[in-house]
Protein backbone atom coordinates (compact mmCIF):
# COMPACT_ATOMS: atom_id res chain seq x y z
CA UNK A 1 0.00 0.00 0.00
CA UNK A 2 1.26 3.43 -0.87
CA UNK A 3 2.23 5.59 2.05
CA UNK A 4 -0.23 8.41 2.75
CA UNK A 5 0.83 12.03 3.12
CA UNK A 6 -0.86 14.87 4.92
CA UNK A 7 -1.45 18.26 3.32
CA UNK A 8 1.55 19.60 5.27
CA UNK A 9 4.04 17.07 3.89
CA UNK A 10 5.85 19.62 1.70
CA UNK A 11 6.09 22.04 4.59
CA UNK A 12 7.58 19.30 6.78
CA UNK A 13 10.14 18.60 4.07
CA UNK A 14 11.13 22.23 3.71
CA UNK A 15 11.53 22.35 7.50
CA UNK A 16 13.99 19.43 7.30
CA UNK A 17 11.78 16.86 8.97
CA UNK A 18 12.97 13.32 9.56
CA UNK A 19 10.08 11.12 8.58
CA UNK A 20 8.74 7.84 9.94
CA UNK A 21 5.82 5.75 8.88
CA UNK A 22 3.03 6.00 11.42
CA UNK A 23 -0.33 4.29 10.86
CA UNK A 24 0.27 4.27 7.11
CA UNK A 25 1.24 7.95 6.95
CA UNK A 26 4.59 9.57 6.35
CA UNK A 27 4.88 11.71 9.48
CA UNK A 28 7.65 13.92 10.90
CA UNK A 29 9.31 12.31 13.94
CA UNK A 30 11.46 15.41 14.47
CA UNK A 31 12.88 18.47 12.72
CA UNK A 32 16.46 19.72 12.72
CA UNK A 33 16.52 20.87 16.35
CA UNK A 34 15.74 17.45 17.77
CA UNK A 35 13.23 16.01 20.18
CA UNK A 36 14.51 17.60 23.41
CA UNK A 37 14.64 21.14 21.99
CA UNK A 38 11.23 20.70 20.38
CA UNK A 39 9.78 19.39 23.65
CA UNK A 40 11.17 22.31 25.66
CA UNK A 41 10.04 24.84 23.06
CA UNK A 42 6.48 23.53 23.36
CA UNK A 43 6.57 23.83 27.15
CA UNK A 44 7.99 27.38 27.06
CA UNK A 45 6.57 28.85 23.83
CA UNK A 46 4.28 27.28 21.26
CA UNK A 47 4.57 24.10 19.22
CA UNK A 48 2.64 23.20 16.07
CA UNK A 49 1.75 19.54 15.52
CA UNK A 50 0.42 18.05 12.31
CA UNK A 51 -2.16 15.57 13.55
CA UNK A 52 -3.98 15.35 10.21
CA UNK A 53 -3.52 11.59 10.18
CA UNK A 54 -6.10 11.38 12.96
CA UNK A 55 -9.70 10.74 12.00
CA UNK A 56 -12.27 13.52 12.00
CA UNK A 57 -15.61 11.78 12.06
CA UNK A 58 -18.69 13.95 11.70
CA UNK A 59 -21.97 12.25 12.56
CA UNK A 60 -25.06 14.28 11.77
CA UNK A 61 -28.32 13.86 13.62
CA UNK A 62 -30.70 15.11 16.29
CA UNK A 63 -31.74 13.86 19.75
CA UNK A 64 -32.17 10.28 18.48
CA UNK A 65 -28.47 10.31 17.58
CA UNK A 66 -27.66 11.32 21.16
CA UNK A 67 -29.73 8.36 22.40
CA UNK A 68 -27.99 5.95 20.05
CA UNK A 69 -24.53 7.22 20.99
CA UNK A 70 -25.31 6.81 24.68
CA UNK A 71 -25.77 3.09 23.97
CA UNK A 72 -22.15 3.08 22.75
CA UNK A 73 -20.20 5.60 24.83
CA UNK A 74 -20.09 5.79 28.67
CA UNK A 75 -21.07 9.45 28.58
CA UNK A 76 -23.99 11.59 29.68
CA UNK A 77 -24.41 13.07 26.21
CA UNK A 78 -27.97 14.29 26.87
CA UNK A 79 -26.64 16.76 29.41
CA UNK A 80 -23.54 17.66 27.43
CA UNK A 81 -23.77 21.24 26.25
CA UNK A 82 -23.27 22.08 22.61
CA UNK A 83 -19.60 22.78 21.78
CA UNK A 84 -18.37 20.83 24.80
CA UNK A 85 -15.91 17.96 24.41
CA UNK A 86 -15.39 14.73 26.36
CA UNK A 87 -12.63 12.14 26.36
CA UNK A 88 -14.08 8.68 25.89
CA UNK A 89 -13.63 5.18 24.43
CA UNK A 90 -15.09 2.88 21.85
CA UNK A 91 -15.31 -0.52 23.56
CA UNK A 92 -16.38 -4.08 22.95
CA UNK A 93 -18.78 -6.03 25.22
CA UNK A 94 -15.88 -6.95 27.52
CA UNK A 95 -14.99 -3.26 27.85
CA UNK A 96 -11.83 -3.86 25.79
CA UNK A 97 -10.82 -0.61 24.15
CA UNK A 98 -11.02 -0.34 20.34
CA UNK A 99 -9.95 3.28 20.51
CA UNK A 100 -9.80 6.31 22.76
CA UNK A 101 -11.26 9.48 21.35
CA UNK A 102 -12.53 13.02 21.89
CA UNK A 103 -16.19 13.61 21.16
CA UNK A 104 -17.63 17.11 20.78
CA UNK A 105 -21.31 18.00 20.54
CA UNK A 106 -21.74 20.36 17.61
CA UNK A 107 -24.83 22.07 16.24
CA UNK A 108 -25.33 19.48 13.52
CA UNK A 109 -24.50 16.41 15.62
CA UNK A 110 -21.13 15.19 16.87
CA UNK A 111 -17.50 15.45 15.87
CA UNK A 112 -15.31 12.55 17.02
CA UNK A 113 -11.51 12.68 16.80
CA UNK A 114 -10.10 9.17 16.33
CA UNK A 115 -6.62 7.67 16.37
CA UNK A 116 -5.05 7.29 12.93
CA UNK A 117 -4.37 3.58 13.27
CA UNK A 118 -7.93 2.88 14.44
CA UNK A 119 -10.07 5.27 12.42
CA UNK A 120 -11.12 2.98 9.57
CA UNK A 121 -12.07 0.16 11.91
CA UNK A 122 -13.86 2.62 14.22
CA UNK A 123 -15.86 3.87 11.27
CA UNK A 124 -16.86 0.33 10.39
CA UNK A 125 -17.84 -0.49 13.99
CA UNK A 126 -19.83 2.71 14.41
CA UNK A 127 -21.52 2.28 11.02
CA UNK A 128 -22.64 -1.20 12.03
CA UNK A 129 -23.89 0.02 15.40
CA UNK A 130 -25.71 3.09 14.11
CA UNK A 131 -27.07 1.56 10.93
CA UNK A 132 -27.96 3.90 8.11
CA UNK A 133 -30.07 6.33 10.13
CA UNK A 134 -27.40 8.98 10.43
CA UNK A 135 -25.06 10.55 7.92
CA UNK A 136 -21.45 9.81 8.84
CA UNK A 137 -18.43 11.41 7.26
CA UNK A 138 -14.87 10.41 8.09
CA UNK A 139 -13.64 13.64 6.58
CA UNK A 140 -10.46 13.28 4.53
CA UNK A 141 -10.81 16.79 3.14
CA UNK A 142 -9.85 18.41 6.42
CA UNK A 143 -6.47 18.64 8.14
CA UNK A 144 -6.04 18.77 11.91
CA UNK A 145 -3.44 21.06 13.41
CA UNK A 146 -2.63 21.24 17.12
CA UNK A 147 -0.92 24.26 18.65
CA UNK A 148 0.29 23.70 22.19
CA UNK A 149 2.15 25.64 24.84
CA UNK A 150 1.80 28.86 26.85
CA UNK A 151 2.17 31.29 23.90
CA UNK A 152 -0.37 29.43 21.75
CA UNK A 153 -3.42 31.42 22.86
CA UNK A 154 -1.83 34.74 21.92
CA UNK A 155 -0.50 33.43 18.61
CA UNK A 156 -3.70 31.70 17.53
CA UNK A 157 -5.93 34.56 18.68
CA UNK A 158 -3.99 36.96 16.46
CA UNK A 159 -5.06 34.84 13.48
CA UNK A 160 -8.47 33.61 14.64
CA UNK A 161 -9.93 36.32 16.80
CA UNK A 162 -12.00 34.98 19.71
CA UNK A 163 -10.34 31.64 20.40
CA UNK A 164 -9.02 33.09 23.65
CA UNK A 165 -12.60 32.98 24.93
CA UNK A 166 -12.84 29.18 24.66
CA UNK A 167 -12.73 27.19 27.90
CA UNK A 168 -10.70 23.98 28.14
CA UNK A 169 -12.50 21.08 26.42
CA UNK A 170 -14.86 23.30 24.47
CA UNK A 171 -14.87 24.27 20.81
CA UNK A 172 -16.64 26.29 18.15
CA UNK A 173 -16.73 27.20 14.49
CA UNK A 174 -14.76 30.31 13.63
CA UNK A 175 -14.42 32.31 10.43
CA UNK A 176 -10.94 33.24 9.38
CA UNK A 177 -9.83 34.45 5.97
CA UNK A 178 -13.23 33.47 4.53
CA UNK A 179 -13.01 29.88 5.68
CA UNK A 180 -14.77 27.89 8.38
CA UNK A 181 -12.50 26.41 11.02
CA UNK A 182 -13.55 24.27 13.95
CA UNK A 183 -11.34 25.07 16.92
CA UNK A 184 -11.29 23.25 20.26
CA UNK A 185 -9.25 24.19 23.30
CA UNK A 186 -7.59 20.87 23.94
CA UNK A 187 -4.53 18.84 23.19
CA UNK A 188 -2.35 16.04 24.37
CA UNK A 189 0.79 17.61 25.77
CA UNK A 190 -0.22 18.79 29.24
CA UNK A 191 -0.13 22.38 28.01
CA UNK A 192 -2.81 24.90 27.18
CA UNK A 193 -3.53 24.73 23.50
CA UNK A 194 -5.90 24.24 20.62
CA UNK A 195 -6.74 21.84 17.83
CA UNK A 196 -7.85 23.36 14.55
CA UNK A 197 -9.81 21.49 11.91
CA UNK A 198 -9.17 23.20 8.58
CA UNK A 199 -9.70 22.33 4.90
CA UNK A 200 -6.67 20.65 3.31
CA UNK A 201 -6.10 23.39 0.75
CA UNK A 202 -5.81 26.06 3.46
CA UNK A 203 -3.73 24.10 5.97
CA UNK A 204 -0.25 24.93 4.70
CA UNK A 205 -0.83 28.67 4.54
CA UNK A 206 -2.41 28.60 7.98
CA UNK A 207 0.58 26.83 9.52
CA UNK A 208 3.03 29.15 7.73
CA UNK A 209 1.14 31.99 9.38
CA UNK A 210 1.51 30.37 12.81
CA UNK A 211 5.25 30.00 12.18
CA UNK A 212 5.48 33.68 11.20
CA UNK A 213 3.92 34.56 14.55
CA UNK A 214 6.59 32.60 16.43
CA UNK A 215 5.30 29.05 16.77
CA UNK A 216 7.46 26.15 15.55
CA UNK A 217 6.75 22.79 13.98
CA UNK A 218 7.17 19.88 16.43
CA UNK A 219 7.45 16.20 15.49
CA UNK A 220 5.81 13.05 16.81
CA UNK A 221 8.92 12.29 18.90
CA UNK A 222 8.37 15.29 21.14
CA UNK A 223 4.62 14.71 21.06
CA UNK A 224 5.34 11.35 22.69
CA UNK A 225 7.67 12.71 25.40
CA UNK A 226 5.19 15.54 26.11
CA UNK A 227 2.17 13.24 26.47
CA UNK A 228 4.12 10.79 28.60
CA UNK A 229 5.25 13.55 30.98
CA UNK A 230 1.61 14.59 31.16
CA UNK A 231 0.65 11.00 32.10
CA UNK A 232 -1.58 10.59 29.06
CA UNK A 233 -2.28 7.24 27.41
CA UNK A 234 -1.31 6.36 23.86
CA UNK A 235 -3.41 3.84 22.01
CA UNK A 236 -1.45 0.70 21.12
CA UNK A 237 0.72 1.21 24.21
CA UNK A 238 -1.28 1.90 27.38
CA UNK A 239 -4.57 1.07 25.69
CA UNK A 240 -5.66 -1.82 23.50
CA UNK A 241 -8.45 -4.33 23.04
CA UNK A 242 -7.24 -6.32 26.08
CA UNK A 243 -7.40 -3.35 28.47
CA UNK A 244 -10.46 -1.74 30.02
CA UNK A 245 -10.89 1.90 31.08
CA UNK A 246 -10.92 0.79 34.73
CA UNK A 247 -7.62 -1.07 34.33
CA UNK A 248 -6.22 1.95 32.50
CA UNK A 249 -7.12 4.07 35.54
CA UNK A 250 -9.41 6.19 33.37
CA UNK A 251 -12.70 5.73 35.19
CA UNK A 252 -12.82 9.51 35.68
CA UNK A 253 -13.74 9.64 32.00
CA UNK A 254 -16.90 7.61 32.56
CA UNK A 255 -19.89 9.81 33.40
CA UNK A 256 -21.07 9.09 36.95
CA UNK A 257 -24.72 9.05 35.93
CA UNK A 258 -23.98 6.21 33.50
CA UNK A 259 -22.34 4.01 36.12
CA UNK A 260 -25.54 3.38 38.09
CA UNK A 261 -27.70 2.24 35.17
CA UNK A 262 -25.19 1.11 32.56
CA UNK A 263 -26.75 0.54 29.18
CA UNK A 264 -23.62 1.21 27.14
CA UNK A 265 -21.41 -1.38 25.46
CA UNK A 266 -19.07 -2.88 28.05
CA UNK A 267 -21.02 -1.44 31.00
CA UNK A 268 -21.40 -4.79 32.80
CA UNK A 269 -17.68 -5.44 32.89
CA UNK A 270 -16.96 -1.86 33.93
CA UNK A 271 -19.49 -1.90 36.76
CA UNK A 272 -18.08 -5.22 37.98
CA UNK A 273 -14.53 -3.96 37.86
CA UNK A 274 -15.42 -0.77 39.69
CA UNK A 275 -17.07 -2.82 42.41
CA UNK A 276 -14.43 -5.54 42.74
CA UNK A 277 -11.38 -3.66 41.51
CA UNK A 278 -9.35 -4.60 38.47
CA UNK A 279 -6.54 -7.12 38.93
CA UNK A 280 -4.04 -4.94 37.05
CA UNK A 281 -3.91 -1.17 36.88
CA UNK A 282 -1.98 1.48 34.99
CA UNK A 283 0.54 3.39 37.09
CA UNK A 284 3.38 5.85 36.66
CA UNK A 285 6.88 4.40 37.05
CA UNK A 286 9.98 6.37 37.97
CA UNK A 287 13.21 4.41 37.44
CA UNK A 288 16.04 5.30 39.83
CA UNK A 289 19.06 6.95 38.22
CA UNK A 290 19.03 7.50 34.47
CA UNK A 291 17.86 4.07 33.34
CA UNK A 292 15.25 4.07 30.60
CA UNK A 293 12.70 1.26 30.68
CA UNK A 294 11.08 0.87 27.27
CA UNK A 295 7.78 -0.69 26.32
CA UNK A 296 7.57 -4.43 27.22
CA UNK A 297 10.13 -4.12 30.04
CA UNK A 298 9.11 -6.68 32.67
CA UNK A 299 8.30 -5.46 36.18
CA UNK A 300 9.21 -7.64 39.19
CA UNK A 301 8.73 -7.56 42.95
CA UNK A 302 11.61 -8.31 45.34
CA UNK A 303 10.82 -12.05 45.30
CA UNK A 304 11.55 -12.31 41.56
CA UNK A 305 7.90 -12.65 40.65
CA UNK A 306 6.76 -10.76 37.58
CA UNK A 307 4.05 -8.30 38.60
CA UNK A 308 3.60 -6.25 35.45
CA UNK A 309 4.97 -4.70 32.29
CA UNK A 310 5.98 -1.25 31.03
CA UNK A 311 3.82 0.16 28.22
CA UNK A 312 5.75 3.38 27.46
CA UNK A 313 9.09 4.64 28.69
CA UNK A 314 11.42 7.41 27.68
CA UNK A 315 13.47 10.32 28.94
CA UNK A 316 11.35 13.26 30.07
CA UNK A 317 13.11 16.45 28.97
CA UNK A 318 11.19 18.74 31.37
CA UNK A 319 11.40 16.26 34.25
CA UNK A 320 15.08 15.80 33.28
CA UNK A 321 15.01 12.10 33.97
CA UNK A 322 13.57 8.79 32.89
CA UNK A 323 9.80 8.27 33.09
CA UNK A 324 7.50 5.38 32.26
CA UNK A 325 3.98 4.03 32.55
CA UNK A 326 2.91 0.44 32.84
CA UNK A 327 0.50 -2.05 34.33
CA UNK A 328 1.09 -3.73 37.69
CA UNK A 329 -0.94 -6.12 39.84
CA UNK A 330 -3.23 -4.00 41.98
CA UNK A 331 -1.45 -4.75 45.27
CA UNK A 332 1.64 -3.03 43.83
CA UNK A 333 -0.18 0.02 42.48
CA UNK A 334 0.21 2.30 45.51
CA UNK A 335 2.43 5.34 45.06
CA UNK A 336 5.99 4.79 46.37
CA UNK A 337 5.83 0.99 46.03
CA UNK A 338 9.32 -0.29 45.25
CA UNK A 339 9.51 -2.38 42.08
CA UNK A 340 12.26 -3.80 39.86
CA UNK A 341 12.63 -3.34 36.11
CA UNK A 342 14.45 -5.92 34.01
CA UNK A 343 16.53 -4.14 31.40
CA UNK A 344 19.17 -5.98 29.35
CA UNK A 345 19.10 -8.93 31.73
CA UNK A 346 19.60 -6.96 34.95
CA UNK A 347 17.05 -5.81 37.50
CA UNK A 348 17.03 -2.11 38.35
CA UNK A 349 15.12 -0.36 41.16
CA UNK A 350 12.15 1.89 40.42
CA UNK A 351 9.16 3.37 42.21
CA UNK A 352 5.48 3.49 41.44
CA UNK A 353 4.65 7.19 41.27
CA UNK A 354 1.74 9.56 40.87
CA UNK A 355 0.80 10.90 37.44
CA UNK A 356 1.38 13.28 35.78
CA UNK A 357 5.17 13.57 35.89
CA UNK A 358 4.82 17.15 34.77
CA UNK A 359 2.20 19.50 36.19
CA UNK A 360 -0.47 20.54 33.73
CA UNK A 361 -0.98 24.10 32.65
CA UNK A 362 -4.51 23.81 31.30
CA UNK A 363 -6.64 26.92 31.33
CA UNK A 364 -9.66 25.87 33.36
CA UNK A 365 -11.95 28.75 32.62
CA UNK A 366 -11.69 32.13 31.00
CA UNK A 367 -15.37 32.99 31.25
CA UNK B 1 48.96 9.16 18.73
CA UNK B 2 47.80 7.20 15.69
CA UNK B 3 45.54 8.38 12.95
CA UNK B 4 41.82 8.13 13.81
CA UNK B 5 40.23 4.96 12.42
CA UNK B 6 36.57 4.12 12.03
CA UNK B 7 34.35 1.02 12.09
CA UNK B 8 31.24 0.14 10.11
CA UNK B 9 29.30 0.27 13.38
CA UNK B 10 30.15 4.00 13.57
CA UNK B 11 32.80 3.91 16.27
CA UNK B 12 36.04 5.90 16.10
CA UNK B 13 39.31 4.71 17.61
CA UNK B 14 42.75 6.17 18.28
CA UNK B 15 45.76 4.30 19.56
CA UNK B 16 48.49 5.54 21.88
CA UNK B 17 51.13 2.88 22.65
CA UNK B 18 48.87 -0.14 23.22
CA UNK B 19 45.88 1.76 24.69
CA UNK B 20 42.99 2.51 22.35
CA UNK B 21 40.40 5.25 22.99
CA UNK B 22 36.99 4.51 21.51
CA UNK B 23 33.83 6.56 21.02
CA UNK B 24 30.94 6.93 18.58
CA UNK B 25 31.08 9.15 15.51
CA UNK B 26 29.35 12.45 14.94
CA UNK B 27 27.44 10.77 12.13
CA UNK B 28 26.18 8.17 14.63
CA UNK B 29 24.96 10.85 17.04
CA UNK B 30 23.15 12.59 14.20
CA UNK B 31 21.34 9.37 13.35
CA UNK B 32 20.52 8.65 17.00
CA UNK B 33 19.23 12.09 17.93
CA UNK B 34 19.37 13.38 21.50
CA UNK B 35 21.26 10.89 23.64
CA UNK B 36 19.83 10.58 27.15
CA UNK B 37 21.48 7.46 28.56
CA UNK B 38 24.86 5.78 28.30
CA UNK B 39 26.04 2.49 29.79
CA UNK B 40 29.73 1.60 29.60
CA UNK B 41 31.64 -1.64 30.09
CA UNK B 42 33.19 -2.35 33.48
CA UNK B 43 36.81 -1.52 34.11
CA UNK B 44 38.88 -4.69 34.07
CA UNK B 45 36.46 -6.55 31.82
CA UNK B 46 37.54 -8.00 28.50
CA UNK B 47 35.73 -7.15 25.27
CA UNK B 48 36.00 -8.88 21.91
CA UNK B 49 36.29 -7.23 18.51
CA UNK B 50 32.78 -6.47 17.12
CA UNK B 51 31.18 -7.48 20.43
CA UNK B 52 28.90 -5.18 22.45
CA UNK B 53 30.63 -2.83 24.86
CA UNK B 54 27.90 -0.53 26.07
CA UNK B 55 24.54 0.99 25.25
CA UNK B 56 23.35 4.42 24.26
CA UNK B 57 19.74 5.47 24.33
CA UNK B 58 18.17 8.39 22.55
CA UNK B 59 14.70 9.73 23.32
CA UNK B 60 13.55 7.28 20.64
CA UNK B 61 15.40 3.98 21.13
CA UNK B 62 18.27 2.01 22.62
CA UNK B 63 21.32 1.07 20.53
CA UNK B 64 24.27 -1.16 21.33
CA UNK B 65 27.77 0.24 21.22
CA UNK B 66 30.31 -2.16 19.73
CA UNK B 67 34.05 -2.28 20.15
CA UNK B 68 36.03 -2.34 16.91
CA UNK B 69 38.98 -4.10 18.60
CA UNK B 70 39.56 -6.62 21.43
CA UNK B 71 41.16 -5.87 24.77
CA UNK B 72 40.87 -5.18 28.47
CA UNK B 73 38.92 -2.09 29.54
CA UNK B 74 41.30 0.19 31.46
CA UNK B 75 39.19 3.36 31.73
CA UNK B 76 35.64 4.58 31.12
CA UNK B 77 34.28 8.11 30.74
CA UNK B 78 31.97 8.71 33.73
CA UNK B 79 31.24 12.25 32.50
CA UNK B 80 29.07 10.93 29.65
CA UNK B 81 27.19 8.63 32.02
CA UNK B 82 26.45 11.58 34.31
CA UNK B 83 25.49 13.86 31.41
CA UNK B 84 24.79 11.92 28.21
CA UNK B 85 24.04 15.13 26.27
CA UNK B 86 27.82 15.63 26.13
CA UNK B 87 27.88 12.82 23.55
CA UNK B 88 25.85 14.96 21.15
CA UNK B 89 27.99 18.00 21.89
CA UNK B 90 31.47 16.57 21.36
CA UNK B 91 31.24 12.95 20.19
CA UNK B 92 34.67 12.73 18.62
CA UNK B 93 36.46 14.62 21.38
CA UNK B 94 35.75 14.86 25.11
CA UNK B 95 32.84 12.39 24.93
CA UNK B 96 34.95 9.27 24.38
CA UNK B 97 33.39 6.07 25.79
CA UNK B 98 36.20 3.79 27.00
CA UNK B 99 39.90 3.02 26.76
CA UNK B 100 41.16 -0.49 26.32
CA UNK B 101 44.51 -2.22 26.30
CA UNK B 102 44.79 -3.90 22.92
CA UNK B 103 45.85 -7.50 22.57
CA UNK B 104 46.42 -7.54 18.84
CA UNK B 105 47.21 -4.25 17.15
CA UNK B 106 46.77 -5.78 13.72
CA UNK B 107 43.00 -5.50 14.36
CA UNK B 108 43.44 -1.81 13.50
CA UNK B 109 44.40 -2.67 9.93
CA UNK B 110 40.92 -3.58 8.72
CA UNK B 111 39.36 -0.34 9.97
CA UNK B 112 38.58 2.64 7.74
CA UNK B 113 40.42 5.94 7.59
CA UNK B 114 38.48 9.21 7.73
CA UNK B 115 38.03 9.52 4.00
CA UNK B 116 36.79 5.95 3.67
CA UNK B 117 34.45 6.33 6.64
CA UNK B 118 32.94 9.60 5.41
CA UNK B 119 32.15 7.90 2.12
CA UNK B 120 30.73 4.86 3.92
CA UNK B 121 28.59 7.02 6.24
CA UNK B 122 27.24 9.05 3.34
CA UNK B 123 26.32 5.90 1.41
CA UNK B 124 24.75 4.13 4.40
CA UNK B 125 22.65 7.20 5.23
CA UNK B 126 21.09 7.45 1.78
Amino acid sequence: MEIKKTSLNKLHQSNKAKFVEFAGYEMPIQYSKGIIEEHKFTRSHSGIFDVSHMGQLFIYGDETLTEELEKIFPLDLKNLNQNCSKYSFLMNEDAGIYDDLIITKIEEGYLIILNAACKDKDFEILSNLLGSKFRMNLDNDRSLIAIQGPKSVEILNSIINGVDQLNFMTGNWFDSDNQKLFVTRSGYTGEDGFEISISNENAEKFVENLIKKGAQLIGLGARDTLRLEAGLCLYGHELDINKTPVEANLKWAISKSRLSNGGFIGSKKIMNQIQDGASQIRVGVKPEGRLIAREKTKIFDDTDTQIGEITSGTFGPSVNGPIAMGYVNKEFSKVDTKILLEVRGKKHPANVCALPFYKKNYVKGVN
Amino acid sequence: MSEVKFSKEHEWITLEDDVATIGITKHATEMLGDIVFAELPEKGSNVEKDGTAGVVESTKAASDVYTPVSGEIVDTNQAIVDDPSKINEDPEGSAWFFKLKMKDQSEMDSLMNKEEYDKFAKESAS
